[in-house]
């Protein structure tokens, strides 16, 4: 099983190789949706594996695979597929109107492999020092990925991102080597002090109070990166100015990364600290983040920034998921991911075909989508109506699921709160999207072709929509699996 | 090494980390300021050598060179090019005036003392007692990204971060790979940021980009 793991963990890296070598073709850039493929058949095997045997620990302990690495890695390899199947299509187009050359689409397709490897080192290390450059190999790769075209606005994103996300990632470092100190001082081995089953084990022997000083840097370092408030302010820029397919795997799963990584670091401060400490955090970095997001989503005029402050709303509601902790709420945290990494993937590769069509991101700019272009409108619309939480789309059940698991801990107010800001923003979103879908007077036809024509163009769309509400209609597919992984990390 | 001499080494190679951040807020010229830094750098490294040599921790020894060649000479080098490669004015602008700063900056210090008081606490040898300084020097570089204006100074604000990290490593771990292996990782991220720097630099030579001036992405 550990030859199966590393194999996974190698298939990223082999396609970058590729790449680099051949340069962006039609076979290499289709071996990245090929190696999305692998990488979810990697993470059904292994789920069926661990969910058999138990964790899995190989190379000398280095690697470890539970239930919650499983479910990341299918979700790594989901996202990776309908994202690089879209940017089959987008480099193409790209290509053919000039805005790229050759060579920085090869440059592009190396930097996606890199990041997508990186998140998969994220989810099957052990050491949370390993975790920590993983997750900082990924802000690297990515801030490269937003310049990739060079214009003054995507320069200025890929400035904001580096600089915020430099902070977040070195307070993030900060904390995690205070958890090694914390944890050397506890009667750690330095061979596996900073390994998180290790410090599991070992967490009600941690020092209480210096291991709080510790938590509380990670989950800002961490909270920064995943695009919590209050330092989300990057996260607008950032996506919508990067190119579409990177904006949809970033949005889709890369800011799942951090927040896998401060649930990581949540088992251990709950077990040595209470879960009131995290908790606190946790439910103020929500509110603060569905609040900012709401009055940002209202007076929105740009359709990239309102799904990017979609995010920022997520993040907030998984934060809060996070926050209250018990099996049911980290079952719907995780559920949540999945369904807003599927959602947010899908509506992310259609805003790089609204761009395409309209030329503008301008939500006053877009008019009759659904008309002039019946597929393109159809999956973006499908797309909100997903994120808006509304059936047969798996987030409806994952935010009701939040809803009683808040209740049911005794956190009424914050979800009263929570449901409050989420009527605001529902309001904003419908609003917004029937402007763009319906309306106006339908332009000649003038527009460039929308490059999404074919069969295998249009298949992430479909795939991903279609498997956000097959897990909404019916969760048991990944329900064994699911649960599994909200244990991991439940209180 | 006698106890009171590593002590006092200790002492001072730590004491000067502090200072030379607190110099690198009061100091106006650009490449004074990229000097300073470049001397804090040589100072984490020698902190490397003299926990490497106490404790005996050969591994500790023979990275302190790379230290004080990377953080000493390599980084405020790249730095330093970025500076002349632009055209811009090469003195300090800032959000808050330099009283300020300095205030902001004494102000943050004694957070990071606060803070750190327990984990001080956990194991008070002269070595760990010196953290908080690792934390505050972080801090202020935090401070110093938030308020210049200079897309320069923010990439120092970002190396004073980074050296403040690399210090409460070195001194919280005592050397152990996980130094080596978080530090290097992080150094490669900056040195990403500073090539980002230059490359937008010299397409500003074309294009008229200056990271300055980018004020364009808001609500």
């Amino acid at each position: 099983m550990g030859a199966v793991t590393a194999l996974a963990l190698l298939i990223p890296a082999i396609v970058a190789a590729l790449v680099a070598i051949f340069g962006w073709r039609p076979f290499t850039a289709w071996l990245a949706p090929v190696s999305g493929l692998v990488i979810i058949g990697v993470g059904v095997v292994l789920a069926v594996h661990v969910l058999d045997v138990g964790p899995l620990a190989a190379f000398g302990g280095q690697l470890r695979v539970d239930a919650l690495s499983a479910l990341m890695i299918i979700l790594i390899g989901a996202v990776a597929t309908i994202t690089t199947t879209y940017a089959v299509a987008y480099l193409r187009t790209e290509l053919a109107t000039g805005a790229t050359t050759p060579k920085r689409a090869r440059i592009y397709g190396v930097l996606v492999q890199l990041t997508i490897a990186a998140m998969l080192v994220v989810v099957t290390a052990d050491n949370l020092g390993v975790v920590w450059v993983a997750v900082e190999t990924t802000t690297v790769a990515t801030v490269l990925l937003v310049g990739h075209r060079r214009d003054r606005n995507s320069v200025e994103a890929s400035w904001k991102y580096l600089v915020l996300g430099s902070i977040g990632i070195a307070t993030a470092l900060m904390g995690t080597v205070l958890v090694y100190f914390v944890s050397r001082h506890s009667g750690g081995d330095p061979s596996n002090a900073l390994n998180w089953s290790s410090l599991v084990e070992r967490a009600p022997r941690l020092d209480p109070d210096a291991l709080r000083v510790s938590i509380g840097l990670v989950v800002l370092g961490y909270g920064t990166k995943a695009g919590l408030a209050p330092v989300h302010s990057w996260l607008p820029d950032v996506y919508s100015q990067a190119p579409a397919p990177v904006a949809a795997l970033m949005a889709g799963v890369v800011s799942a990364m951090s927040m896998y990584a401060l649930l990581r670091f949540k088992v251990v401060a709950d077990l040595a600290l209470g879960a009131g400490f995290v908790r606190s955090l946790l439910v103020a970095a929500a509110l603060f983040s569905l609040v900012a997001a709401a009055s940002l989503m209202v007076t929105q005029r740009d359709y990239k920034r309102l799904l990017a402050y979609s995010s920022v709303e997520h993040m907030g509601l998984i934060a809060l998921a996070a926050a209250i902790g018990s099996p049911l709420a980290m079952s719907a945290a995780l559920l949540h991911m999945i369904g807003n990494g599927l959602a947010k993937s899908v509506a992310f590769s259609a805003t790089g075909e609204i761009l395409f069509l309209t030329g503008t991101t301008r939500i006053d700019g877009v008019r009759g989508l659904l008309r002039r272009q019946p597929f393109v409108g159809g999956v973006f619309a499908l797309s909100l109506v997903a994120l808006l939480g509304l059936p047969p789309f798996s987030l409806l059940a994952s935010e009701v699921a939040i809803v009683r698991a808040g209740l049911s801990e005794g956190l009424g107010w914050v979800i009263a709160i929570a449901i409050t800001v989420m009527l605001v923003i529902f309001t904003a979103v419908v609003v917004h999207a029937l402007d763009m879908l319906t309306g106006g007077e339908v332009p000649p036809v003038s527009a460039p072709d929308v490059h999404i024509t074919s069969l295998t163009g249009r298949a992430p769309f479909v795939v991903g929509l279609v498997a956000a509400a097959a897990i909404g209609v019916s969760i048991w597919p990944i329900e064994r699996l699911l649960h599994a992984a909200a244990l991991v990390v439940a209180r | 090494m006698t106890q009171t001499g590593f002590v006092q080494l200790l002492d001072l190679a730590a004491g000067v980390v502090l200072v030379t951040s607190f110099t690198a807020l009061w100091l106006r010229r650009l490449s004074t300021v990229v000097r300073v830094v470049a001397l804090q750098g040589v100072a984490v490294g020698l902190v490397a050598l003299v926990i490497g040599i106490h404790s005996h921790e050969t591994e500790l020894v023979a990275i302190s060179p790379i230290v004080v060649i990377l953080r000493g000479i390599v980084l405020p080098g790249m730095i330093n090019r970025a500076i002349r490669s632009g055209a811009e004015h090469r003195e300090v602008e800032s959000l808050i005036n330099i009283p300020a700063s300095l205030l902001a900056a004494s102000g943050l210090t004694l957070l990071a003392y606060a803070t750190t008081r327990a984990v001080v606490a956990l194991s008070p040898s002269p070595q760990v007692q010196a953290i908080p300084i690792g934390i505050a020097v972080g801090l202020i570089g935090v401070l110093m990204v938030a308020t210049r204006r200079k897309a320069v100074l923010q990439i120092i604000g970002v190396l004073m971060l980074d050296n403040g990290i690399a210090l409460v490593t070195f001194l919280a771990t005592s050397g152990v790979p996980l130094a080596v292996e978080l530090g290097i990782a992080f150094d490669v991220l900056l040195a990403m940021f500073i090539l980002q720097l230059l490359t937008t630099r010299i397409r500003t030579k074309f294009g008229g980009t200056d990271l300055d001036q980018l004020r364009e992405l808001h609500d």
